[in-house]
């Protein structure tokens, strides 16, 4: 259970034919014990600020709740509850500014509802488990990062205060871009814990295009020369633009293969359906060629 | 036609209802606890996940669909955190806690302790000879509001009056709460300020110990040092050793970014912020029955004797509870 940096990244992204891997930045190889390499993806700067915020905005959202409810309380007591309130107002607060992050962390999604939103969970680095004490550590460092900087803020007035908000706001930058001076987009809590957030989208299971398209694709027969004009990241550009499925653009693309492969379209062909079986084609000649040991990496890989 | 002789096709016909069965439990152990699976589906868990990675393994190397790669490279990731994420429950981690994780940080940061420890003293010898030997001093180790009308100034009877709370026990819970609170907050602080290197931490413990020598002096240039002693024995061996552990572990973390040893700086950081982590958790423990004993205890309890009897349990028991040695565990 080794968690290593890709140092062959480029050779790797070649190898399994993932037209991004090549230039994402954000790649790191975790390789379960099984010896399979899940190829992780850092939460980027944005993600992770926009996690942040949405915290911060909760966080608000039940102060604000919880003072509505106190308040009420008090009147339905008529003052008689407001030890029992103060006590437990005092605790409120001291969980949410504390404790928030860990409780949240602490569960199997291990995200707070801003990092859940945004796609992002906290793993450790080493690949292992994710332990309760690594998770007080990263977020017992928000004390210097988070909450010293915004009471630095809040500092107004006279002169002397104006000096301690610069100071403050210098601060509060060192640790704010902290994260875009490391490789691994380190907070100092992440640093301190050995933990990093990194991207747990969950993806949905696309329908297999080649079988969403077998009613219209009966009337199409490519020839093998026709089917030989491109290769594996072309079959992937075109994968990409029938997901997405925008007109203009298939029919751009449609126009730019029928060029290329000389075919002559019907008068009532569709772009679509033009398209849809040209995949299906291509990927049967690809896939056919991969039997045999053969990845023909793009249009003008020649094997 | 060409697709029925797709490899890719039928690959994914055969094994698709076992990567929608794993997709359906993770879905389900998101929504609630891992306590939301039965034990069939919890036997069943970790077959699913390697039939998805080998899935993965084998959509790479021969399936050109690139959509269903990222759904089994987000399947598998998603059943990786959970097969091997964090999954003893809580009271199994409170246990291992209490039991042996807590007293193995303490023992692991004895060297900062005793750093944390003499600075403290040293600031509490300080202040208490600078006070004696000019009261003026009083005032520039313990800011006005914490001082609440004691110091070198006020009147015996004044300062003897802060010593009792007669009669008037209104309130105690939330001073509890807020010393708690606030304690933890100065601690997490201490811990966390460690981070640049140990000296705002230093600083720290030297001005506690110092606050802690003013208060002393003060009140032993009247002639109440004995008292003064039960009202502080009684919570406050609990609370300045909380600070003196917090300020261990914030040392042990600067200490380490400045000297990591053998280990590369990123992973001996790691190391260190786990342990001094683990101890942080115990210094709210004992500030929480710290803040119990200040805020309950101190105002119920206005005999100096026995207030002096709290303080030497509390003296005995935490140590011998973090430092004597103790029985390994056979699964540790």
């Amino acid at each position: 259970m080794k968690a290593t940096r890709k140092k062959t990244k480029a050779a790797t992204a070649v190898a399994i034919g993932d037209p991004t891997a090549g230039d994402d930045r954000q790649a790191r190889s975790l390789v379960t014990p099984e010896g399979v390499d899940l190829k992780l993806r850092l939460g980027d700067a944005g993600e992770r600020a926009a996690a942040l915020l949405i915290d911060l905005l909760i966080m608000v959202a039940a102060l604000i709740a919880f003072a509505l409810l106190a308040g009420l309380a008090m009147i339905g007591s008529k003052g008689k509850g407001g030890e029992v309130i103060g006590t437990v107002a005092v605790l409120v607060f001291f969980v949410l500014r504390n404790l928030y992050f860990v409780l949240f962390e602490l569960t199997p999604g291990a995200a707070t509802p801003g990092k859940r939103a945004m796609g992002l969970r906290v793993a450790a680095r080493n690949g292992g488990r994710l332990t309760a004490d690594a998770i007080f550590a990263r977020n017992a460092m928000r004390e210097i990062e988070l909450y010293l900087p915004l009471s630095f803020l809040a500092v107004q007035g006279d002169q002397v205060g104006a000096w301690i908000s610069l100071a403050g706001l210098l601060w509060c930058a060192v640790f704010l871009l902290f994260p875009l001076f490391n490789r691994d987009r380190l907070r100092v809590g992440d640093l301190v814990a050995g933990t990093w957030v990194v991207k747990a989208p969950t993806r949905k299971l696309a329908p297999d295009l080649v079988e969403t398209s077998r009613p219209a694709v009966e009337r199409f027969r490519f020839t093998m020369a026709q089917l030989d004009a491109y290769g594996v990241k072309e079959l992937h550009v075109l994968e990409d633009v029938l997901r997405r499925y925008e007109t203009k653009t298939i029919a751009l693309v449609a126009a730019r293969i029928r060029l290329k492969i000389g075919w002559n379209a019907a008068p009532d062909e569709s772009n679509g359906d033009f398209l849809a079986a040209y995949y299906a084609g291509l990927r049967g000649r690809l896939e056919s060629r991969l039997l045999l040991g053969k990845r023909r990496k793009d249009k003008f890989d020649k094997s | 036609m060409a697709e029925l002789h797709l490899k890719s096709y039928r690959f994914r016909a055969e094994r698709e209802a076992d990567w929608r069965r794993l997709e359906r439990l993770l879905t389900k152990v998101g929504k609630g606890s891992a306590k939301a699976l039965s034990d069939e589906e919890l036997l069943a868990l970790p077959v699913l996940y390697r039939q998805a990675l080998s899935s993965l393994s084998v959509a790479r190397a021969t399936s050109l669909d690139q959509g269903l790669v990222d759904y089994l490279e987000s399947l598998s990731t998603r059943a990786y955190f959970l097969v091997y994420g964090t999954r003893s429950n809580f009271l199994e981690r409170l246990g291992g806690f209490f039991g042996h994780a807590w007293p193995d940080a303490a023992k692991a940061l004895w060297r900062e302790t005793l750093a944390s420890f003499l600075l403290t003293l040293v600031g509490v010898l300080a202040a208490y000879f600078l006070t004696l030997h000019d009261p003026d001093w009083f005032s520039a180790f313990v800011p006005g509001d914490l001082a609440g009308g004691r110091g070198p100034t006020a009147s015996v009877e004044a300062m003897r009056a802060t010593l009792y709370d007669q009669g008037e026990h209104k309130g105690l819970s939330v001073f509890a709460a807020f010393l708690f609170t606030h304690n933890s907050g100065v601690a997490i602080f201490a811990f966390a300020l460690g981070f640049a290197f140990c000296l705002p931490t230093s600083m720290l413990m030297a001005y506690n110990g110092a606050m802690l020598g003013a208060f002393l002096a003060a009140f032993g240039m009247k002639g109440l040092a004995f008292e003064a002693g039960g009202w502080l024995a009684i919570h406050g061996v609990t609370e300045i050793s909380a600070v003196i552990l917090a300020g261990a572990a914030g040392l042990r973390i600067g200490w380490t970014l400045a000297f990591p040893g053998d280990l590369s700086r990123p992973a001996a950081m790691a190391q260190a912020g786990r342990q001094s982590a683990t101890l942080m958790g115990g210094v709210v423990v004992m500030l929480f029955c710290a803040g119990i004993l200040e805020g309950v205890g101190r105002q119920v309890i206005q005999n100096d004797f026995a207030r002096y009897g709290i303080g030497l349990v509390t003296l005995v028991a935490w140590p011998a509870y973090l430092y004597l040695p103790r029985r390994r565990s056979v699964v540790g």
